[in-house]
């Protein structure tokens, strides 16, 4: 009886989980997505400088699901979404556990504007009640949420601008300290328009070729979900990932494989729009989890 | 040597030559971002205190502190005082320098006392102590409210959750390294 604390302890969350789990699914359903699976163990991760995948037998534990989802949306599948298990080398801390569980969905015919909708109107439907309490605060979670560019986080919270942040190679410090502490306190908020450098994956925006059309949501500080209008251009595919290996390469990280498959598939992908959410994230704000361990059945080290 | 990916709350290392304690630690990792490790940092002979952000691929060295088997004595007013197990030696650590050590400090407890230039300025205690758990509410059988756990005070005055099912009167294990209860002791 004592030796299963952990677990009886978290007997109420986890059926919430589970509550949770099951909205999700229905509300992707009812809006004809097709639940779909795709194998956890792959041969060549998408190479990202700071996404580090666990090796296993020869191949990868998958740190997405996207590579294959979008084969999918190649082949014709045109709304998919997939509740699967994630490993990220490394990765452990109260918002973080190295093999963590991850929602995507991916919708042909539409771009990152429309997510953002269709991320709301998820959020609400889980959520099934107005406003939320989560870390001493009161998030109202009426539409739309707040909305705001990374240009005018940067110069509203950081008094930066992007380019200066990027050049003193201080992005990511003033994102941690200066910004994410303010998204998502009051409504939940929608950051977007990200420099193309942080989005490997993701197009550059019409019009204005100096972002990507990329988007975060973040609930109480905490990073929730990032999206993207999908980038369906193979050959500037294949240059940025060349480039993040040759990032990774230059932090002395393991090279991957290339994603052959991926890219010649690429070519017929429609324009499309996807996002991944992790789910272990959004069940913490809704049940005001203050560390990831609480809505999990088991952590690494109770194993 | 430590890198960044060591570090977590209760790690000593040196910064400028002088002994810190890592007091509050939290892992970011913003949006395809890089991995950023975030440290309150005590410095464990002025007790002053300073934030710090790492990123991976930073090392660093542990605190050069000398270690000393001890055993818990007596406090006196806002001192602890603690003897040397081979030389009998009295030595004595004022309360601040305790941190959360103090929580689990019974007779003849055994400790480390981190030495540094010769002056005593912190000790560790066991990673698992066993404590008697000296005020807790009973458990009512068959409660179905779903409350899954309840404070206790300790026999060092400490308060903490324990499962429903611990009674007053009962030993029970506390991680240290947490402040959380581990297990009850048998018999």
């Amino acid at each position: 009886m004592s030796g299963s604390w952990p677990l009886s302890k978290r007997r109420n969350a986890l059926l919430e989980r589970g509550a949770i789990f099951s909205r999700v699914r229905a509300f992707f359903q009812e809006k004809g997505y097709l639940e779909v699976e795709t194998p956890f163990r792959i041969p060549a991760p998408a190479p990202e400088a700071n996404i580090d995948a666990i090796a296993c037998a020869g191949w990868f534990l998958q740190t997405s699901p996207e590579l294959c989802m979008k084969r999918m949306l190649a082949a014709g599948y045109r709304r998919i979404f997939q509740i699967c298990r994630c490993w990220r080398e490394g990765e452990r801390g109260v918002r973080h556990l190295s093999e963590f569980t991850m929602l995507e969905w991916y919708r042909a015919g539409v771009d990152y504007l429309f997510l953002m909708e269709e991320t709301e109107a998820l959020v609400c439907a889980v959520a099934a009640r107005p406003r939320i309490r989560y870390r001493g605060l009161d998030i109202d979670l009426a539409t739309p949420f707040e909305r705001i560019t990374v240009a005018e986080a940067f110069r509203l919270y950081a008094g930066s601008t992007v380019t200066e942040a990027l050049d003193a190679g201080l992005f990511d410090e003033l994102m941690v300290e200066r910004i994410e502490p303010r998204l998502g306190v009051v409504r939940p908020t929608f950051i977007y328009d990200y420099p193309p450098c942080c989005a490997a994956l993701s197009r550059l925006k019409r019009g204005d070729a100096t972002v990507a059309e990329r988007f975060e949501l973040y609930i109480g500080g905490l990073e929730i979900a990032n999206a993207f209008s999908e980038l369906t251009d193979a050959a500037e595919q294949r240059s940025r990932f060349e480039a993040a290996a040759a990032e990774r390469a230059a932090l002395g990280k393991p090279p991957y494989p290339v994603a052959e498959k991926f890219l010649a598939a690429l070519a017929g992908m429609p324009e499309s729009a996807g996002i991944a959410l992790g789910l272990d994230r959004l069940v913490m704000v809704l049940l005001d989890a203050e560390s990831i361990d609480e809505v999990v059945a088991f952590t690494t080290e109770e194993l | 040597m430590y890198t960044a990916a060591d570090l977590r709350k209760g790690l000593k290392i040196a910064i400028d030559n002088e002994p810190y304690i890592i007091t509050a630690f939290d892992f970011a990792k913003p949006g395809k971002g890089q991995a950023l490790y975030r440290t309150k940092l005590k410095n464990m002979i002025t007790g002053s205190t300073l934030d710090r952000t790492y990123r991976s691929g930073e090392t660093f060295e542990p605190a050069n502190l000398e270690d000393r088997k001890m055993q818990y004595l007596y406090k006196e007013d806002d001192h602890y005082c603690f003897m040397d197990n081979d030389t009998f030696e009295q030595i004595h650590i004022n309360e601040a320098a305790m941190g959360d050590a103090k929580n689990y400090l019974i007779d003849n407890l055994p400790v480390d006392v981190l030495i540094f230039r010769e002056k005593a300025i912190g000790v560790d205690v066991p990673n698992f102590v066993n404590l008697r758990v000296t005020q807790t509410d009973p458990w009512v059988k068959g409660d179905t409210s779903g409350s899954d756990s309840k404070p206790a005070t300790l026999e060092t005055g400490y308060v903490l959750r324990v499962p429903p099912f611990i009674e007053e009167g009962e030993l029970i294990t506390i991680d240290t390294r947490t402040g959380e209860y581990s297990t009850r002791v048998k018999g």
